[in-house]
């Protein structure tokens, strides 16, 4: 009698042990990958040195005197970042309000199937046809010599954010509370006044919520963009060829060597501090909604 | 009655309304647009051929049967490693953990990794598995990779289904003197089946669509591997999605693009599909 309940503690304290183990993986990843970037990061940015390295105009990884600037890198990737929030978001937003509060049952469900799907579509699909459709259509309609550029990157940016933009806001619309509405309805204001003035104001934190998902979406997409943007380090241009950080890594890392290897990583690194000043401040909009409510 | 609005407040209302409509109609538009114009230029160059050879330059044909199976072993991969883990997790969390401060660091690194893109993981896998530990550019390095990645969701969707699990049921099996471990056996765990097969079905979605992270850590090899072949270093595959982008970027190979991206969004529509049935199951217990 005694000999089993020997072995069924140490059973349950091996288990216990177990379950820990896996509950701190997450930790341990996180820790791992930063240390990885920081690690292979760090040698390229001290031999080239951080301002030339962040604010340098010229990337010439290949050239006999070669140049690491990123700083093209990062304004394109600040610029379509915001390209995308800008067009996307407002028909994100206008969408969520539709199926959160207007839309009659049957459409509605109809639109967020329709979400979902867009969701579930991988990137290099959509890198594919805006290669084989958007590209050209740019170069026909605006009469350029090259239609991947920046336009053409902001156009597919702004349809993949959508689908992430749209769910988090109508979940935040739909968390508002009834009463508000019946309030401003007893006031004598209208159905779309009162969703517009009232509903929309007091789910404003989980909007933001859903800009900043949008805005980590659209800074980390590579395989679409690399598709699409014409992929030359030039300083961005509306109708220009450009390079995101994104895809400074991917299109170079396959032949890389040496300083311009190690330079890659570095360009990594800065994305993941774009990346977690981002899911820093997250983090605080959602703290921040959890004491207001 | 609706006389008391004024004219300019009937306007902005009617206007709001219809920008809406529009919106929506935009997505549904883009969406249909979208999938009519893959499957316009993808089915008719899908034949038996395309799926079940492997590319032979000796006759000139291009076969995606390669790609199929290394995408099909990548999922079994990544999920026979990603369950174990994401389970205990979320167990941890649910079942376990009485650190309230430890609880939210875990929960604040598993959304970290939920918002660290792809590239990242890519590059990351390749460092840690291919070169650390070795492994080479092999599906092996690949799956590890993916399991990093999917691993936040199999937490998340385990952790939702645990927390549905009513009290009473574990404190009626502890108080009939089962150990804690044999209650979450017994008790616990058959209850969660669905939470964790949701999980499962949206990380499938997860694999099948990335791209990214598979670039650097799997390769783009486009070898027949049998299943023994798969789990050794050093064996390396493009997945479907790696595939595509290949014949697209690199050798200009549109029509087979497209064929690889009709099967894509045929996989995408499955999973999506039956996502949504788990989950309608799931409410209605």
């Amino acid at each position: 009698m005694n000999k089993i309940k020997k072995t069924a503690r140490l059973i349950e304290k091996a288990m216990y042990l177990l379950f820990l183990m896996c509950g701190m993986l997450t930790i341990l990843f996180v820790i791992l990958i930063t240390v990885f970037l920081v690690t292979s990061g760090i040698p390229a940015i001290q031999k080239i040195g951080l301002f030339n390295f962040l604010f340098g105009k010229t990337w010439a990884s290949t050239a006999v005197l070669p140049s690491y600037g990123i700083l093209p890198f990062i304004l394109t990737s600040t610029y379509g970042t915001c390209g995308a929030i800008l067009v996307g978001v407002p028909i994100g937003l206008l969408c969520a309000i539709f199926l959160a509060k207007m839309s009659p049952q049957g459409i509605g469900s109809i639109v967020r199937n329709v979400v979902d799907l867009l969701a579930g579509i991988p990137s290099v699909v959509y890198g594919l046809v805006g290669m084989i459709l958007i590209v050209p259509y740019v170069r026909e309609f605006f009469h350029l010599p090259d239609g991947a550029n920046l336009f053409s990157a902001i156009l597919v940016l702004t349809i993949m954010i959508l689908p992430s933009v749209i769910s988090v806001s109508e979940t935040a619309i739909k968390a508002v509370p009834k009463e508000y509405e019946e309030a401003s309805l007893a006031l004598g204001a209208t159905k779309t006044e009162t969703v517009f003035k009232v509903v929309v104001p007091a789910a404003k934190s989980g909007i933001i919520t859903a800009v900043v998902l949008g805005i980590g979406r659209a800074i980390g997409e590579a395989m679409a963009v690399m598709m699409v943007a014409g992929n030359v380090a030039n300083m961005p241009k509306l109708f220009g060829s450009v390079r995101f950080l994104t895809t400074a890594v991917a299109s170079e890392m396959s032949y890389s060597s040496g300083l311009q290897r190690q330079a890659l990583f570095s360009i990594a690194l800065v994305l993941f501090l774009f990346i977690m000043t981002i899911n820093l401040v997250l983090n605080l909009i959602v703290k921040r909604g959890e004491h207001s409510d | 009655m609706t006389d008391t609005i004024s004219k300019s407040r009937k306007i902005k209302g009617v206007l709001l309304n219809i920008l809406m409509y529009l919106a929506a109609g935009f997505i549904c538009v883009l969406l249909l647009g979208l999938i009519g114009y893959i499957l316009y230029r993808g089915t008719p160059y899908i034949s038996w051929e395309l799926i079940s050879t492997k590319p032979s330059l000796l006759k000139g044909t291009v076969g995606i049967l390669p790609n199929i199976l290394i995408t099909v072993y990548i999922i079994i991969m990544t999920l026979i490693i990603v369950l174990p883990l994401g389970v205990g997790a979320a167990i941890y969390l649910n079942e376990y953990a009485k650190n309230r401060k430890l609880v939210r660091i875990i929960e604040l690194a598993t959304e970290t990794l939920a918002g660290i893109p792809s590239i990242i993981y890519g590059l990351v896998g390749m460092l840690v598995f291919v070169q650390f530990f070795s492994l080479g550019t092999s599906l092996l390095a690949g799956s590890l990779t993916l399991v990093i990645m999917t691993l936040p969701t199999i937490i998340r969707t385990t952790q939702e289904s645990l927390k549905t699990v009513p009290m009473a049921y574990r404190e009626g099996s502890l108080g009939l003197g089962a150990g804690k471990w044999y209650m979450i056996r017994t008790v616990v765990l058959p209850c969660v089946i669905d939470g964790v097969v949701t999980g499962c079905i949206l990380s499938i979605g997860r694999v099948v669509g990335e791209s990214a992270a598979l670039l650097f850590t799997a390769g783009m090899a486009n070898e027949m591997l049998s299943v023994l072949g798969a789990v050794q270093p050093g064996n390396a595959g493009s997945s479907l999605t790696v595939a595509l982008y290949m014949y697209a970027k690199e050798r200009g190979q549109f029509d087979v693009a497209f064929a690889v991206a009709v099967i894509l969004l045929a996989l995408a529509f499955l999973i999506n599909m039956s996502a949504k049935l788990t989950a309608k199951k799931l409410r209605r217990e």
